[in-house]
């Protein structure tokens, strides 16, 4: 390797490591359950996921539970998004909205989402609203306290500039405060949109008719460890998904803040 | 144009913890004049600016530019800050022109404007450039054309060289030296710098801290038909060492 510096290139390019490393861990997989150490029951190997997986698909099920569950993140952090933005740039622009909010939102958001299960069943019973109402819980107070702070570090200087090139009010707060947060907002939407997916699929293990938790419980429920690889492998892939779609977002938007 | 300050003092915070900054400054600029403040940190330099800008408003005492009284910020008062304030994500061509499209004016006008006031500062090559890809000297450039592109009475200029390396830093003196001899601007320009000062200012104010005043000004009667050579002048030299030596007695005062 030492010798051939265009493949030790390629090797540490990130993505080839990248791909090394989950190459890596579904090979010990591999080795570990076609060694026979370990149950079958326990542990199913690549291939009995693969089969299960394929199995879900011919028969549909794949496709509708990834659809509801997709269905229930995008309506509730959609919700979730939208309020925050005004309200965090309202918190990050005007220090009585701020001082009213900010400690409320604080407490409010380090009350585990999950927990808030139960009331939302009480309240709104076992259809789409509570799994939406927990996605909306788990991140309106995030988004709106990270966008907030993107507000307050948008440099004084840009806002005074524009105030003395004759600025005044609300074409400020589109034309430069607008563009200087957006990077830092979809980045926050990012990370949050992790919890709306990680919460979705809990409030699907709790109760619901379809979905890729659903599907999980139901897999313990019969043993078959084989289908719950499946739910797991699908739902970190959906996730990456979205996470590299936001990433693709931001590149094009805001290739000047790279 | 006629800017005059009258008796201006500025006090921030408030009870125990309120503390006079500026004490009655007065000084006035007239039209194609060009004014220097210099002054150690903490002198009071950059809220003179401010409260002219009217970023900020006076404790006491009155800022009058044209007979009305200054209120609140506006495009007759250009400003160019020490940090560099461009937007970075609009072109060199579109922050010149965001001043004007604020406004609302014309989009043939702006074109015209932005083209020609970029040009007058030697960066019609750059127009599609992004600030991140010019250099600091010329980034600040881009925000006097932004400012001047205003047509603003005065331009307050805010230690615009103050981030830059001592070279750029000389020929951006020749630069804004140059442009005020084109154009007839009228400037208000803060630094550090006595030599810039001097270089630049036909009058000279010289502040002192705690609280900030003015403690001497000079009219600086230079030959200034070639920068270089008046740098290394014996009349230049004897006035930046005349002047320098009564900051150190202000400093040394302090100490
Ligand atoms: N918004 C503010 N609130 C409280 N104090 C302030 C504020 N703005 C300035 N000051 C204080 O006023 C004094 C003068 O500040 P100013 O920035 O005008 O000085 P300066 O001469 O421009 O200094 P420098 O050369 O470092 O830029 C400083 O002691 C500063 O701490
Ligand atoms: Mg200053």
């Amino acid at each position: 390797m030492a010798r051939s510096p265009a493949l030790r290139r390629f090797v540490s390019h990130p993505w080839v490591l990248g791909v090394l490393g989950i190459l890596t861990v579904f090979l010990v997989w591999w080795l570990v359950t076609s060694s026979g150490m370990v149950d079958k029951l326990f542990l199913p190997g690549p291939g009995a996921v693969w089969m299960a997986g394929t199995d879900q698909f011919q028969r549909g099920i794949l496709v509708a539970d990834a659809a509801a569950s997709i269905k229930r993140v995008f309506i509730g952090f959609m919700i979730s998004a939208g309020l925050a933005l005004p309200i965090g740039i309202a918190m990050g622009t005007n220090r009585t909205i701020c001082h009213f909010l900010e400690p409320l939102m604080a407490l409010i958001r380090y009350m585990p989402a999950p927990a808030f299960i139960p009331l939302l069943i009480i309240y709104f019973g076992l259809e789409e609203l509570p799994k939406v109402m927990l996605i909306f819980i788990g991140t309106f107070f995030f988004n709106a306290l990270m966008i907030m702070d993107a507000v307050k570090f948008v440099p004084s200087e840009l806002v005074e500039t524009a105030l003395t090139l004759g600025g005044r009010g609300l074409p400020i707060l589109t034309r430069v405060v607008a563009p200087y947060i957006a990077p830092q907002v979809l980045d926050t939407y990012r990370i949050n949109m992790a919890s709306a997916w990680n919460l979705v699929i809990v409030a699907e293990l709790v109760a619901a008719n379809e979905g890729l938790g659903k599907r999980i419980s139901l897999a313990q429920r019969f043993l078959r460890t084989d289908e719950i690889f499946v739910g797991l492998i699908v739902i970190g892939l959906i996730g990456l998904m979205i996470d590299l779609g936001f990433r693709f977002l931001m590149r094009r938007a805001c290739s000047w803040a790279n | 144009m006629h800017l005059q300050v009258s008796q201006v003092s500025k006090s921030f915070g408030e009870g125990r913890d309120r503390k006079l900054v500026l004490d009655n400054i007065s000084f006035e600029l007239v039209s194609g004049q060009f004014m220097a403040l210099v002054g150690s940190s903490g002198s009071g330099k950059s809220t003179v600016m401010r409260l002219i800008a009217g970023l900020e408003r006076p404790s006491a005492g009155t800022i009058h530019l044209d007979g009305v009284p200054v209120q609140r910020p506006g495009s007759d008062r250009g400003m160019v800050f020490q940090k560099y304030s461009l937007y970075p994500w609009l072109t060199a061509a579109q922050n010149v022109a965001f001043g004007l499209s604020l406004q609302g004016r014309d989009k043939a006008e702006i074109r015209e404007r932005t083209a020609y006031f970029l040009d007058v500062v030697g960066l019609a090559d750059a127009a599609r450039r992004l600030p991140r890809e010019l250099s600091g000297g010329m980034q600040q450039r881009v925000a006097i054309a932004r400012a001047l592109a205003n047509e603003p009475k005065v331009l307050l200029l805010d230690e615009p060289f103050g981030a830059l390396d001592l070279q750029i830093r000389e020929s951006m003196q020749e630069f804004l030296h140059d442009l005020w001899k084109r154009t007839g601007l009228t400037a208000l320009l803060i630094t550090h710098d006595i030599e810039e000062a001097l270089l630049l200012a036909g009058t000279v104010h010289i502040m002192a801290p705690r609280p900030g005043r003015i403690v001497h000004s000079v009219d600086v009667q230079l030959d200034r038909s070639d920068l270089r050579h008046l740098r290394v002048s014996p009349p230049f030299l004897e006035l930046r060492e005349e002047l320098a030596s009564r900051l150190r007695s202000l400093d040394g005062a302090l100490l």
